[in-house]
């Protein structure tokens, strides 16, 4: 037999050793706790960064340069074929007429350089704005009324102080005429700065000034809605199956394998995908939103899996042993109770399953959503592009103001982003609030 | 000095229960006169463990019959076979002959829907849907077709509820969640919504194990009034239990059905040694 209180202490001698090590386990704890709060300051710091880089440039991008000018709404000038009809106003002299009160403005100058820096002053989409202002206001027209005119991005630079009008005349974008023009409307208070009109009900355009979201946002939308289309119901079922339905076997096994490393693929393989099989072997044509839903479809459906499948394994085992219990069937168990227990958390997986695909960007170039496209897409099968693309292009434009319209891109993209979660999570909680 | 008893006491147990035999055939009467279910050499398999081995008994009609044992001992896995609970367990086999009024319910053309609708069941942990109290009960009737408009699926709820001794207490909120009810109302709501669907044969799996003693009262006082109505299998850890409740006994062991009788019989004068150190407290 061996001696039971061998190398036992006595109480006293615990309590002294508890103390010591009980210094140790403090420090031990207030280290971890610093190195915790450090690592989320250091979280922290970079998203203050990140969102005072976007909304220092993207906030003044939401705005722009305008000019107020006396327009005489001339009827013959106007409207040759006199019908009031869009075709009529487009073969109408605009141009001409916003010219004579742009020059009306500026004291009439004379001189062929002087009316040339005049003409540069205006975005060249004046003419169009104008005969929009004319069609919605038909009987304004044999008066002269002041039309607001976006200007150029060049002198919206110049008024940002992008331009430094000290640096020699030959190395700015603007020559002295044209400051000193734009002094004169200064001066008169012609010229106001608000929020882009053109930024939100625009399209693409190589003019910075002109260049909106408007394309893109429709069909970043439709795209979506393909994708959640698709990928929602197919997850969910396939989810099910896979949790409730099917054998465990070696079949199933390599189904969850795939599914897995399916997760894992770069999203651009997936664009080659799509380019190889919906383009090039079914025939669809390039850069529509319902090629660009169904392939991110498939991105995002392993996410949508693997959540949903972790939501249906949550649901307690008890709960399916009461409904099989008075007697429902697999099938109504599934229905009544399994689904609608794990539906919130099948949600949460769709909610970033369509986040990632909202921000997806390579597997969308390359099935042509890169498109140079100016019409805002009328549905699925019309040729259109996404947010992040028209962000990546306009990052890849040389002018100066595009740097601003692409923060102000990405605020935009943001803020679908937020609404979009959102409207997910009111609708998880609404689905919560129902047991 | 008390350890060293303690040791020896546990010791002695051991040799003991190494020396008892389990009995070839279980002691007693496993027949009754009017049986409402009959189970002929049950055998269930967990992959290669046998957990149930060859059980004969029959269960008598409006009669409670409670299932008592050691751990492990396999009377849920018993229960469980006569609704094929057991079904949604892929490892488990079940064979031999269970049936309900001679008709055998591992049957091909039997219907798992139909047969638990007249077999139902309550759990050991109450598990109400996470719906109103009202959904809870009626979930089985609407899914069974049993009321054909709302006034009857009312009555229905009403029955079950009063039944169940728990409408007084729950009529003015059947709107309202049934998780949230009291534990013993929760179980109580489950017995409710078993009886619901009319069945003939009422499972019970050790409903009190998760209850304070006066929701436990409650129960038991509800198993005595629906013997009237339903046969009741009861398992339950706890001898008194079986003791207040139950017409008929019967003492399982390792799978084996060791001894079956008349409650009284089995609590004033078992047969076999096991049966004894069981409701003797002297293991389990």
């Amino acid at each position: 037999m061996t001696n039971l209180t061998a190398g036992a202490l006595s109480p006293k001698e615990a309590i002294g050793r508890v103390a010591a090590t009980l210094r140790r386990r403090r420090s031990a704890e207030l280290r971890f706790r610093f190195w915790g709060q450090a690592a989320i300051g250091l979280a922290l710091g970079f998203l203050v960064l990140l969102f005072g880089a976007i909304f220092s440039n993207g906030i003044p991008g939401l705005f722009q340069h305008y000019v107020v000018l006396d327009v005489e709404l001339n009827k013959q000038r106007l409207d040759p074929q006199g019908d009031m009809s869009v075709n009529s106003l487009y073969a109408g002299d605009a141009e001409a007429l916003i010219r004579e009160g742009l020059l009306a403005a500026l004291d009439n100058p004379t001189g062929r350089s002087n009316t040339r820096a005049a003409r540069g002053i205006i975005s060249s989409g004046s003419a169009q704005r104008l005969v929009d202002f004319v069609y919605a206001n038909p009987n304004l027209m044999g008066q002269t009324v002041p039309v607001k005119f976006a200007l150029d991005d060049d002198i919206d630079s110049f008024l940002r102080g992008f331009v430094d009008r000290n640096t020699p005349e030959a190395d700015r974008r603007i020559n002295d005429t044209v400051i000193q023009f734009v002094d004169k409307l200064v001066a008169s208070e012609r010229v106001s700065y608000e929020v882009s009109d053109y930024l939100f009900f625009g399209s693409a355009s190589r003019d910075a000034e002109m260049a909106g979201i408007r394309g893109a946002l429709i069909g970043s939308i439709l795209t979506l809605f393909i994708c959640v289309l698709i990928s929602f119901p197919l997850g969910v079922a396939t989810a099910v199956y896979l949790e409730e339905i099917a054998p465990k076997n070696r079949f199933t096994e390599i189904i969850e394998i795939n599914i897995n490393n399916l997760a894992a693929v770069p999203s651009v393989v997936f664009g080659i995908m799509g380019l190889a099989v919906f383009i090039v072997l079914f025939g669809m044509p390039r850069s529509i939103p319902l090629v660009g839903g169904i392939v991110l479809a498939l991105m995002t459906l392993p996410t949508i899996i693997i959540s949903s499948r972790a939501a249906i394994r949550s649901v307690p085992p008890s709960i399916r042993d009461a409904a099989l219990g008075v007697g429902a069937s697999k099938m109504q168990t599934i229905f009544h109770h399994v689904i609608p227990l794990a539906m919130p958390g099948m949600l949460t997986g769709t909610i970033i399953g369509m986040a990632q695909a909202l921000g997806e960007t390579a597997p969308l170039l390359m099935i042509g959503m890169v498109a140079f496209i100016v019409d805002v897409p009328g549905g699925v099968m019309d040729p259109g592009t996404v947010l992040p693309v028209q962000i990546f292009m306009w990052a890849d434009f040389a002018e100066r103001m595009f740097v601003q319209k692409t923060s102000a891109a990405i605020i935009v993209l943001l803020a679908f982003l937020i609404v979009m979660n959102a409207s997910a999570i009111w609708l998880r909680k609404k689905l919560e609030r129902r047991w | 000095m008390t350890d060293t008893t303690m040791t020896t006491n546990a010791a002695m147990t051991e040799t003991r229960m190494e020396d008892r035999i389990l009995p070839d055939k279980t002691i007693g009467q496993v027949h009754v006169e009017h049986p409402r279910m009959t189970a002929r050499a049950v055998d269930v398999h967990y992959g290669t463990k046998k957990a149930i081995d060859s059980v004969t008994l029959d269960i008598g009609e409006r009669q409670v019959i409670s299932f008592i044992g050691p751990s492990g001992c396999g009377k849920s896995t018993f229960l469980r076979c006569l609704n094929r609970m057991n079904d949604t367990i892929d490892i488990c086999k079940v064979s031999g002959l269970i049936a309900i009024d001679e008709q055998d319910i591992y049957d091909p053309s039997i219907d798992v829907v139909s047969l638990r609708a007249r077999v139902g069941m309550v759990f050991q942990k109450p598990n109400p849907f996470p719906k109103s109290i009202y959904d809870n009960i009626a979930y089985g009737p609407r899914i069974h077709g049993l009321a054909n408009n709302k006034v009857e699926l009312d009555q229905i709820v009403e029955m079950s509820l009063r039944r169940a001794g728990l409408w007084e207490e729950v009529k003015d909120r059947l709107d309202q969640p049934g998780t949230g009810l009291s534990g013993g109302q929760q179980q109580r709501l489950c017995i409710a919504r078993a009886v619901a669907v009319s069945p003939e044969v009422i499972l019970m799996d050790e409903p009190c194990s998760a209850l304070d003693p006066i929701a436990t009262a409650k129960v038991e006082e509800l198993i005595h009034e629906l013997r009237a109505e339903y046969t009741i299998v009861i398992v339950t850890h706890s001898m008194q239990q079986a003791a207040r409740v139950s017409d008929r006994t019967a003492y399982f062991h390792l799978g084996k059905l060791v001894e079956v009788g008349e409650t009284k019989q089995i609590f004033t004068n078992p047969v076999h040694e096991l049966t004894q150190d069981y409701i003797t407290g002297r293991f389990g």
